[in-house]
């Protein structure tokens, strides 16, 4: 029962050429979500956790609190109507079929510019910078911060092809993206991603491919190759750091010892995840946990589904159906597995020294895994066009703070503007 | 919502005082003490029988498996394979008998009692020769003492093994906190030591006031803890799970280098073991120490708990490879499947999930504290078996570092990570062997 049996997807028939573009619709059939939703509501609950806070993951309470929500009065056919109503398309490149969302702005002399999402994210994390970014007019910009845009869903996400073979990883995602611009007939574009996304974008800056202007990433890969050898030794702080530097060797520290498992698990035994494709409670929490208690990058998230501020990490722009929108296209498509798969493919460290020439524009968001220095990121980023620490905002910076991050963009990318 | 895993609490005198027809659920059973409450030193019988609509849901949940694709690879290197899980999850379904390993269970004296405000569960066989030696033997995760019913007689009956009437052992197995039959910690704490001090109260309370203590995986790390602790009435351990990394090797290791020069062959291959073990093997440990409530889907898919539990992180190479061995019902990269059968280990993922202890046996990872497999600080006397499919082979060198006291070292010639379990006429032998020196 995977997607391809649940999903009605009205594509016409395709064409003899490969690289046609075909709209596309989704539609699940009400069945996957009856099938759903009796899961929801017979799900089988370990005990309660036995601490008083998630120190030991997700709380019970917490969890229980959103299937109930979720087996009853969530509704799918929302967020599904809302993504009908943009222009979606699929298109075979490198042998898969790639979905994503296309919004040309009216502004002819728009900047193209792909955004990729992360994990545990989809196309659901960028609904809310579309507007903003294509029609800036609306959202107090002019008409020069303009943005074509285009969303695509990572292979094994959401409604993209979910590989049966080895060797999609970032490097490959990196190329398929600019093969897809090239194909919407975008010769000079730009690229923009956080998480996975960010490891994607950087893949694209270092195979620098004629056609890209330049990048802008919320998630930068800053740390010097010294350093993360000091952070796997697990030796304290090199003495010679600045105070921005040991603030980010220190959440280094916490994060690679008491963040990373999930990380962990999918880069190494994605497969044996069974237990994702087979319960939904389980999917949700795996999602929503993201292996950081009550700490960002949850935090947003964890307040969104819970509806109140989770230790001073505000929900902002997110809210619960966000979160379930989320966790619900994971679960109706059954891509728990093929999205960790891309952990295991990855040979990039997400983390360290980027080694980037092409221009490069940073936003450090506060509430991020880790706060990179403007000192690392120089030296990681050899032609840093912009750099910005924001005031607010986490991870899912896109998702949080869309009008904030839709601003980053105009201002990380209008240097390169003047430039053509 | 929930439908917390039941069975039937059969004690001739509960009966008496509550009715014959009780049917009642694992935690409320195991929170609530019979009327001789009073005495809470009290030392229960206790049998197992799971309602039958138990196994019927289970039944009806691996018919319901959502699946994900097959792996992307054409080998185990991204997890337990989709054809495999599969292949179990039929068999499992339509033609697995829980009942027989509930009533092989049933046929042993089983006990529980409360030591330290916890409901431990135990299997306890006395050897019908008076000299035998007491020893309590510890499984690890993901086992139960289901990994060691079949070195129960010939440990305890010796004479019909080869062995003679001084090698007997009075055997006591029991099930550690969370897991099993035992209750469900609702608090923190229950770390090894805490354990290891609860098996010293269980065995006075049986009555042994000189005993030794055998244990691998995590039961070698409560037997570790145990010689440590270094209790009076403890005479010796014995592991198959020996912890003996050098301070400057976990050094090494840490850091990420090639193997420091000047190591022996066998330490040069220990430490290679331990590099593939840590960059490759052990995210699962890692979940589990950190985030282990997070392991929903382990408790409410059965085919989740059974990947989880099958996998251990290590490919078709030890410690799973006898386990994926049994299962397939072949040989796999050599490793023989020994003794284990695929009854043996569906009894034992049957084991966790009926009674829904995946969650709260992971927590004995996030409990831990200790840097495992670190060089424990040993002085009483320790015995050490190296079974070829082990994690890594412990070096001699190595072993005695850390265990000052060494009365017995020996490379087993088979067996790999569940030695009880793959090998139990051998390990049976080791245990002979092992302690005879501390009969005399």
């Amino acid at each position: 029962m995977g997607a391809s049996s649940v999903l009605n997807v009205a594509a016409p028939h395709p064409m003899a050429a490969s690289e046609a573009i075909r709209p596309f619709r989704i539609h699940v059939a009400e069945k996957a979500l009856v099938d759903m939703r009796r899961r929801i509501n017979e799900t089988r609950w370990p005990d309660r956790e036995a601490v008083a806070d998630e120190s030991q993951g997700v709380q019970l309470a917490a969890i229980q609190q959103i299937a109930r929500y979720w087996g009853t009065e969530y509704d799918w056919r929302k967020i599904e109507a809302r993504l009908n109503a943009l222009p979606q398309f699929i298109t075979e490149i490198d042998g898969l079929d790639i979905h994503f969302i296309h919004i040309r702005s009216k502004h002819s002399n728009a900047l193209p510019l792909i955004v990729t999402h992360g994990w545990p994210g989809s196309v659901i994390e960028q609904l809310k910078i579309i507007d903003p970014l294509t029609n800036p007019t609306a959202h107090g910009g002019t008409a020069a911060d303009a943005f074509h845009l285009v969303i695509p869903s990572i292979p094994g996400y959401g409604f993209s092809a979910r590989p049966t073979t080895g060797g999609w990883e970032t490097g490959r995602t990196a190329r398929a993206w600019v093969v897809l611009m090239k194909r919407l007939g975008y010769t000079r574009f730009a690229a923009q991603g956080g998480d996975l996304g960010g490891g994607v974008v950087t893949a694209m800056g270092k195979q620098a491919p004629p056609e890209l202007l330049g990048i802008h990433t919320n998630f930068p890969a800053t740390v010097p190759l010294d350093i993360a050898k000091a952070l796997q030794a697990g030796h304290p702080p090199p003495a010679d750091l600045a105070a921005d530097e040991k603030r980010a060797y220190e959440q280094l520290t916490i994060l690679f010892a008491k963040k990373r498992a999930y990380a962990a698990l999918m880069a190494t035994r994605p497969q044996t995840l069974y237990g994702l494709a087979d319960s939904p409670v389980g999917l949700a929490s795996w999602l929503l946990d993201h292996g950081d208690g009550y700490g960002q990058p949850a935090a947003a998230i964890m307040s969104a589904v819970l509806g109140r501020t989770i230790n001073g990490h505000p929900a902002d722009g997110l809210t619960r159906d966000d979160v379930l929108d989320d966790i619900t296209l994971y679960w109706l498509t059954n891509t728990a597995v093929s999205s960790a798969r891309f952990y295991w493919e990855n040979k990039l460290n997400l983390y360290n020294f980027a080694d980037v020439s092409v221009p490069a524009a940073v936003s450090v968001f506060p509430g991020e895994n880790y706060p990179a220095p403007r000192s690392w990121t120089e030296r990681a980023y050899h032609k840093l066009i912009y750099f910005n620490e924001v005031m607010k905002g986490g991870h899912y910076a896109a998702w949080e703070q869309p009008q904030l991050f839709s601003a980053e963009l105009r201002a990380a990318f209008r240097s390169l503007r003047q430039a053509t | 919502m929930s439908r917390p895993a039941g069975f039937e609490f059969s004690n001739p005198d509960r009966r008496q005082l509550l009715g014959t027809a009780m049917g009642i659920a694992a935690a409320s059973l195991l929170s609530v003490h019979p009327a001789l409450a009073a005495a809470t030193d009290a030392v229960r019988p206790f049998r197992i029988r799971f309602p039958e609509a138990e196994l019927m849901d289970l039944r009806t949940r691996l018919a319901a498996t959502i699946w994900p694709d097959k792996e992307t690879v054409a080998d185990d290197s991204q997890g337990v394979p989709l054809a495999v899980m599969q292949e179990l999850a039929r068999y499992w379904q339509k033609d697995y008998d829980w009942r027989k390993i509930e009533t092989r269970l049933n046929a042993l004296p089983q006990f529980i009692t409360e030591i330290d405000g916890l409901d431990i569960h135990f299997i306890h066989v006395s050897s019908k020769h008076e000299n035998a030696l007491p020893l309590i033997v510890t499984h690890g995760w993901p086992g139960s003492i289901i990994e060691q019913l079949k070195i129960i007689d010939p440990l305890t009956n010796p004479t019909a093994h080869g062995g003679s009437a001084s090698d007997a052992f009075h055997v006591v197995i029991p099930s550690m906190p969370g897991y099993g039959f035992s209750a469900k910690p609702t608090t923190t704490g229950w770390d090894p030591e805490r354990i290891a001090r609860a098996w010293v109260v269980l065995m006075k309370r049986l009555g042994y006031a000189q005993f030794v203590a055998q244990g691998g995986d995590w039961g070698g790390v409560v037997a570790n803890v145990m010689a440590q602790q270094a209790p009076p009435e403890l005479l010796g351990i014995h592991v198959n799970f020996p912890e003996t990394i050098p301070p400057e090797i976990g050094m090494a290791l840490q850091a990420g280098g090639p193997p420091p020069a000047g190591l022996a062959p066998d330490e040069k291959r220990a430490f290679e073991q331990l590099v593939a073990q840590r960059t490759k093997h052990l995210a699962y440990t890692l979940e589990m120490g950190t985030r282990p409530q997070t392991l929903y889907a382990m408790a409410d898919s059965p085919v989740g708990l059974a990947a989880w539990l099958l996998d251990h992180g290590d490919n078709y190479a030890q410690p799973a490879a006898a386990i994926t061995s049994a299962v397939l019902g072949r040989t796999v990269n050599g490793h023989s499947a020994g003794a284990v059968t695929r009854d043996d280990v569906l009894d034992n993922v049957t084991l966790y999930w009926l009674t829904n202890t995946a969650v709260s046996s992971a927590r004995l990872y996030w409990e831990n504290k200790r840097r495992l497999l670190s060089a424990v600080n040993v002085s009483i006397p320790a015995a050490v078996t190296v079974f070829p499919g082990e994690i890594y082979q412990a070096p001699r060198s190595w072993t005695e570092r850390a265990y000052h006291n060494l009365i017995y070292f020996n490379e087993a010639g088979q067996g790999g990570h569940f030695a009880a379990w793959e090998q139990p006429e051998l390990f049976s032998a080791e245990l002979r062997a092992a302690f005879k020196s501390l009969r005399s």
